[in-house]
This record gives structure tokens, C-alpha cells and sequence, in this order.
């Protein structure tokens, strides 16, 4: 009986020390015949390389290790979008599967299967490479919302110019701890007392009457940058000022978005269908209003079903962001995995690096989306 | 909204309000067609902000006054209920149906009125629509890749005879249904591989030998899905009983295993098989660029598969287990004969999902230089004389990625109700 359990056990540990060791060892011995020392201290040298788009500050002469971060942050800035926007966009289209009206009901269904079923990476071409180079070029473009240009050279939106922004974002974290304080008595007192305060009219109350404050008594100032038409050469034009959006990032969220959608609208109906008849029976024969029908009852059951699928359609975002390096958009698998390891050669280090990056990431999420789902978990008592 | 309505439209004035509605509504679409086809603005005296919703308006209007609550006309009620229940649903409705008028003939020019279907020439196509020569002139590089012109039989040969050969399993006898596992995962692998061997990659039997970088397209999408799915199945049901196992040593291994595969996107287990497993290989050993993204796609999607499959051994009741074990079944013959089967069939959504996903993903090999459907569109469009063509390039792509996953989705459904046991 022992032997039973030892043995398999056994095999699978001697399987793999063995596979490890004999990659290790063939790994040393190739880089000792190409003379290459294994090591993280490439990451202080000069990258040399520019990046388009970058959230901080960074140049060719900076390290690759700052290289490295502007990956980072902007396959974080494509995932946080296409997060946010997905999530909007597959609710809507979620809740228009169930719409007692037939049109409704079929485009949202069309929408569905229509985009879930073509590989989200030939979206990506046909939104950056035809949708996006058939805008006009900069003298040619329109004026959008009297702010905006959409060219073929990417998007152009006014910019804020922040005085004491220090004092705003102070003033914000404020109003956020006054709003949870507020909410915690709130729900104290309904609790003991059974009354009921307006939460959410008041929360919007302090939140605007902070932010107002920090602008006439803080001394915060906000005033736009538009974006202004500028001719460098004979035929080439650029706007200058204003905050420039290149093209290759709205095709990454546009298709990201459309894709991801599709799947948590999906997830939506399930967790909203998977509701009992019965459970909204219940609730309106003890006499509560559709709204708290909708708050009290449906809704907490549903997201329980909604969010363990939904946590994966967030995790595939983030990794489905790496197919930035299909359109050249600088995220984290272009400039790291991709220019770096040409320029060094540090293969190992290099995909190491990278790999624990995104497990990492998919781990924070994961673990943030788990304690929210026990947060809303019902509580049996 | 009621109240504010003080014709209300009954049995007996139905008729007029039907007459007003059908009218009005006839109006907005007329308009919205003269608007949008001819260029024309009946409504041009509004002021321009109006001008542009009067469509809209009409429509509305027409749905408010044929809203009756039962009127006896068939179609009538039908409507009502489906599309015109109240006002919210009513906008909604025009909306659709306005952009439904706005979008069907452009889309319908493009596709056959406006296209370009005879010649074999770029200068055959002319005129706004599409230009569906150059698929028709690229149409051997989208399917085969590199692969010659006049050695494309051998894949079209092979791909038949692998196809006969699953399609005789459909006709086995009750005799050998037994042993239809093995069929699938040990005899048509190897009896696959062989023919692939052979017969496209060639070298013997005076057949020319063909590299496997000058495979690509459509074909290559078939050979990359066909392997990985057959691999991945049997190694993700291993995963999946490795990580419910009393084991430690076992459990640990497949929990870290499957938690590294699904945490990394499939792109970076790309490059790590294109730019990191040659160093961990002796020198001068040389593995096949495809064999590689092929083991590559098997470990990453035998990850989800054993995700998908440890769902379904949760979801049997305890007592499955013990009613096996106190029949004196072991643990293998527990599993295949008792716990698997019904599992499985709990999970055959999911398991279609994940290979769904599988065949989407792969158009990513365009990172190791494989080039498959997706990949030979995209090079395509860059030859210098068959610029300004990516649009058509993309939705025949589209459409072949569409009509296979789509077909595959209707399949799994189609077996989920057939192996639906519910009470």
C-alpha cells in the first residue's frame, strides 16, 4: 500500500529534476561556447532605442531597465481600458439578450456571434490596418466635438493643464474616505435604527462640494491645451499640443474591447438568467419596488455568477494585450521581448523576465477579483 | 408617458390611427432613404439640428399610434408585443431598423453589385466595391503558403485520407466503439503524423522534400489545430486528476504547472519556444520550428483543458466515488468507467470553448515566422503590386475563421443536448 503511494511519486519528482537539470546543464554549457554570462546587469545599460509612445518620461539614452517599465505601463494602460470599456459595453450588450424586444434581442445575438468567432488578432489587423488608415490625414480632418481631430496619424484630444494638482488629488482621496465613513454610519444606522438616508444623493453631495472647494479655496486650475494644426514641410502636417493617441492603441482597445465583450456579455445573460423565477416572485410579494428588486435581490445573485467567468475575460485581456507586437503598438512583449532581446541576447534573463511579469499581473488581478467575490458572497448565517 | 396621449387609439377608431401610423412611419423611412441615397432633404425648412432626426421622430410617432393593446389583427399584436411594447422599446426599434436601411446597401454594394469578380489582373478591378480578384490570384498562397503549386495535391491527399479515417469511426461497429479511444489518441496521431511525414513534408519515395517554412495558410491552421487538439485533451485530463489526487508531490506539480500556463499569454510561450529552447538543447540538435509551436500550443491549452475538466469532477457528488470504490473498483477503472464519462459530458461547453480558443489562437505564430491564414493575409497585402487590397484580404479571412468556429460552436451545442441525461 505504501508503495502504491510512493512510487508514482517518486517517478514524477525523479521526471523532473531530471528534465530540469538536463536544460540547465545544456544551457550553461551554450553559453559558455557563445561567452555569454547569465545575469540581470544589462538592465543598466543604455537601451538606445526610441519608443513611440511612452506614459513617462524616457529617451534612447535611458536603461533598458526604464525601457522595461514604459513596456510595462503601456500594456497596463491597454489592459485598464479595454477593461473598463469591455465591461461597459458587455453589460449593455449582456442585459439586450434578455430585451422582451425582438430586434433588440437578435442584433445583440448577431453582435455575439459575429465578433466572438473571428480570432481577436485578425480584429486587430482589420481595425488598425483598414479601419484606421482610412481617416484623413491631418490637414484633411474634421473637427470632432470642437476639440477632437481623428487622423490617420492617431487621435488628438485636448489636454489638461493642472495648477496645484497635488491639492486636487488630496481633495479627492478626502472625499473618498468621507464617502466610505459616511456610508459605514449609514448602514450602521439602518441596521440599529432601520433608517434610511439618500445614500448615493449625498455621497455625489460631498463629492462635489469637496472638488469644488479644492477649485475656489485650494487654488486648483484647470484650463485645456487644444490641439493645433502645424505644417513641418511641404505636405507633412502634425498637431501640436493637445494630447496625441496613436492610432496602433485605439485599434488595440477597439478590438480588444469588441472582442472581450462579447464573451462577458455572454457571462451577463447566464448570471442574470440564472436567477429563479421564483427568487423575483418572492421579493415583489413581500412588497419591494423593482429597484431594490434589482439591488437587493437579483443582482447579488447574479454577480455571483457573473464574476469567476468574467475574472478570466479580465486575465485574457491583459495577456491578449501582448498582441500589441502584431501592430507595433510599444507594449511590454515588443520593447522588452522583442527590441532588448535583439539588441542583448539575453534570451533567458530576458523571457524570464517577462513571463513572471504577466504571472504576476494575472495573479493581482485574480487575487483582487477573489476578494471581491467573497466580499459579495452570501453570507449563510 | 400615458397621460400625456389624449387619443388613445381603441377598437373602434383602429383603423384611422392604424392608417396615421403606417403613414407616419412610412414618412420617416422614406425620408431617411432620400436623405441617405439621393441626397435629397425633404424636411429642409426645420432647422438643421431637427432636419437630421426627423426620420427618427416619424418613426416614433408612426409606433405610438399603432400601439393598441389587443386589437384582433394577428401581425398587429405580434408587433406590438415584440418591438413596440412601450415607448423606450419603440426607439429602440426605429433606431435599429434606421440603421439596419443605413447600413444593408453599402455593405450589400460592396460585397456583389459594386464588385470585381472576373479577370485575373489588377487592372481588372475598377469601381468602388470589392475586388475579389485578388483573392482569387491569391488564393493558392491564403490556403498552401509557400508551399509549390504543383506539389499541392500532397495536401489535399493527405487531408482527405485523415478525414476518411474519422469518418469510418463514425461507422464502427458496437464491437469496437470500446476501443475508440485508443483510435483517437494513440493509432490516429501516429497513422497522422506519418502521412504528414511522408507525404507534405516529402524526401522519400521521389516525392520533392518541402520545408516547413514554406507551409502556411489555411492548411497549416488545419495541421497546427488538428495536433494540438488531440494532444492537448489527453495531457489536460492528466492535469486535471494529477491536481484532485491525494499526492502531494503530484498535486503541487500540476497546480504549479497549470497556474504557470494559464498566467503567461500564448505570445510569450512563442517566443520562449523560438528564442529560449534552442539554449536549453545540446548544441547542434536541431527541433523543427513547427514541432515546436506545436508542443508549445499543447502544454499552454492543456492548462485550460485541465482547468476545464477539474470543473466537472467537482461538480459529481461524493457519492459517485464511494458507490465506485464499494463496487472494489480501483482508481483507474473508478475514473474511466464511472467519473470521466459523467464529467465529461458536464463539461463539453467548456472543453468547446477551449478549443475554440485554441484554433483563434492560432493566427499568433506569425511571431516564429510561421505564416497561417491570418499571417499569409496580412503578407499579402504588402506585395507591391497588389497594394490598397487589405480590406478584401481581411474579411475573406474573416469569413473562412468565422464559418469554422461558428460551425464548431453549433457542434458542441448539438452534443451537449444530446448527451443531456437530466432528470
Amino acid at each position: 500500500m505504501q508503495f502504491r503511494k510512493i512510487f508514482p511519486q517518486f517517478l514524477t519528482l525523479l521526471f523532473i529534476v531530471l528534465i530540469f537539470s538536463y536544460f540547465t546543464i545544456n544551457a550553461q554549457e551554450n553559453m559558455d561556447t557563445r561567452g555569454i554570462q547569465f545575469g540581470f546587469d544589462f538592465l543598466n545599460q543604455e537601451a538606445s532605442f526610441d519608443i513611440q509612445f511612452s506614459l513617462i518620461e524616457y529617451d534612447s539614452l535611458d536603461s533598458y531597465g526604464r525601457a522595461y517599465f514604459v513596456g510595462l505601463l503601456n500594456t497596463l494602460l491597454v489592459a485598464f481600458i479595454g477593461i473598463i470599456l469591455s465591461t461597459i459595453l458587455g453589460l449593455i450588450i449582456g442585459v439586450a439578450r434578455l430585451s422582451p424586444n425582438y430586434l433588440i434581442k437578435k442584433t445583440a445575438l448577431y453582435y455575439v456571434e459575429f465578433f466572438r468567432n473571428i480570432p481577436v488578432l485578425l480584429q486587430i489587423f482589420f481595425w488598425y490596418f483598414v479601419a484606421l488608415r482610412a481617416l484623413p490625414l491631418p490637414q484633411d480632418a474634421p473637427l470632432i466635438f470642437r476639440s477632437t481631430f481623428m487622423t490617420i496619424k492617431g487621435l488628438y484630444t485636448p489636454a489638461p493643464i493642472w495648477n496645484n494638482f497635488d491639492v486636487f488629488i488630496t481633495t479627492l482621496l478626502i472625499s473618498l474616505v468621507v464617502i466610505f465613513f459616511f456610508n459605514k454610519f449609514a448602514k450602521k444606522k439602518q441596521e440599529e435604527e432601520g433608517k434610511q438616508y439618500p445614500k448615493f444623493f449625498i455621497s455625489l453631495g460631498i463629492f462635489f462640494v469637496l472638488l469644488s472647494l479644492s477649485f475656489l479655496i485650494g487654488g486648483v486650475d484647470l484650463s485645456w491645451s487644444f490641439p493645433v494644426l502645424k505644417q513641418l514641410s511641404l505636405t507633412t502636417y502634425t498637431y501640436l499640443g493637445g494630447f496625441e493617441i496613436p492610432p496602433e492603441l485605439v485599434a488595440l482597445a477597439l478590438a480588444l474591447t469588441i472582442y472581450t465583450s462579447t464573451f462577458i456579455a455572454e457571462n451577463v445573460r447566464a448570471g442574470i438568467q440564472g436567477i429563479g423565477k421564483g427568487q423575483k416572485e418572492a421579493a415583489t410579494s413581500i412588497g419591494l419596488t423593482p429597484r431594490q428588486i434589482l439591488k437587493l435581490v437579483v443582482m447579488p445573485q447574479a454577480l455571483r455568477i457573473i464574476i469567476p467567468p468574467t475574472t478570466n475575460q479580465y486575465l485574457n485581456i491583459t495577456k491578449n494585450s501582448s498582441l500589441a507586437a502584431a501592430i507595433a503598438y510599444p507594449d511590454l512583449v515588443l520593447v522588452f521581448a522583442g527590441t532588448t532581446l535583439m539588441q542583448t541576447g539575453r534570451s533567458i534573463e530576458i523571457i524570464a523576465i517577462t513571463m513572471s511579469t504577466y504571472l504576476t499581473i494575472s495573479l493581482l488581478i485574480s487575487l483582487f477579483m477573489n476578494w471581491y467575490n467573497k466580499r459579495i458572497k452570501i453570507k449563510e448565517k | 408617458m400615458n397621460k400625456i396621449n389624449l387619443l388613445k387609439p381603441n377598437k373602434e377608431n383602429l383603423n384611422i390611427f392604424l392608417f396615421l401610423g403606417v403613414f407616419f412611419f412610412s414618412i420617416g423611412i422614406v425620408d431617411f432613404c432620400l436623405n441617405n441615397f439621393l441626397d435629397k432633404n425633404i424636411t429642409f425648412f426645420l432647422p438643421g439640428f431637427i432636419s437630421f432626426f426627423t426620420p427618427f421622430i416619424f418613426g416614433l410617432i408612426g409606433l405610438h399610434f399603432i400601439r393598441v393593446e389587443y386589437s384582433g389583427i394577428k401581425i398587429l399584436d405580434e408587433l406590438n408585443k415584440t418591438i413596440n411594447s412601450n415607448n423606450f422599446n419603440a426607439a429602440l426599434s426605429v433606431f435599429i431598423i434606421l440603421l439596419i436601411i443605413f447600413c444593408i446597401p453599402p455593405v450589400l454594394n460592396w460585397f456583389i453589385f459594386d464588385a470585381n469578380f472576373s479577370g485575373n489582373t489588377k487592372e481588372a478591378c475598377s469601381g468602388d466595391g470589392a475586388c475579389w480578384v485578388y483573392i482569387k490570384v491569391w488564393f493558392n498562397r491564403l490556403m498552401y503558403g509557400m508551399y509549390p503549386n504543383t506539389e499541392q495535391w500532397r495536401i489535399n491527399t493527405t487531408f482527405i485520407i485523415v478525414l476518411a479515417f474519422i469518418v469510418i469511426s463514425y461507422f464502427f461497429s458496437a464491437k469496437f466503439k470500446k476501443y475508440l479511444i485508443i483510435y483517437y489518441t494513440i493509432f490516429l496521431p501516429i497513422f497522422s503524423f506519418l502521412l504528414i511525414y511522408y507525404l507534405i513534408s516529402g524526401g522519400e519515395f521521389g516525392l520533392k522534400r518541402i520545408e516547413t517554412s514554406a507551409w502556411g495558410g489555411l492548411s497549416l491552421t488545419f495541421i497546427i489545430s488538428f495536433f494540438s487538439l488531440i494532444f492537448c485533451f489527453p495531457l489536460g485530463m492528466l492535469l486535471a486528476l494529477g491536481r484532485r489526487s491525494e499526492l502531494p508531490v503530484l498535486k503541487y506539480s500540476s497546480i504549479i504547472f497549470i497556474e504557470f500556463w494559464r498566467g503567461v499569454p500564448l505570445i510569450t510561450v512563442l517566443f520562449m519556444s523560438a528564442v529560449m529552447f534552442p539554449m536549453f538543447l545540446p548544441e547542434g540538435t536541431y527541433v523543427d520550428k513547427l514541432i515546436r509551436v506545436i508542443v508549445a500550443i499543447i502544454l499552454f491549452e492543456a492548462a485550460y483543458i485541465a482547468e476545464v475538466i477539474r470543473g466537472g469532477l467537482q461538480a459529481l457528488s461524493l457519492g459517485q466515488y464511494d458507490a465506485a470504490k464499494s463496487l472494489g473498483m480501483g482508481y483507474w477503472r473508478m475514473y474511466l468507467f464511472v467519473i470521466l464519462p459523467q464529467a465529461l459530458k458536464l463539461v463539453i461547453p467548456g472543453i468547446a470553448n477551449t478549443f475554440l480558443a485554441l484554433v483563434k489562437d492560432t493566427p499568433l505564430i506569425f511571431v516564429v515566422g510561421l505564416l497561417e491564414l491570418a499571417g499569409m493575409t496580412n503578407l499579402a497585402k504588402t506585395n507591391p503590386e497588389w497594394l490598397g487590397f487589405s480590406m478584401e484580404g481581411y474579411v475573406f479571412a474573416g469569413i473562412i475563421f468565422w464559418i469554422i468556429c461558428y460551425s464548431m460552436s453549433r457542434y458542441s451545442f448539438n452534443l451537449e443536448v444530446k448527451y443531456k441525461t437530466d432528470k
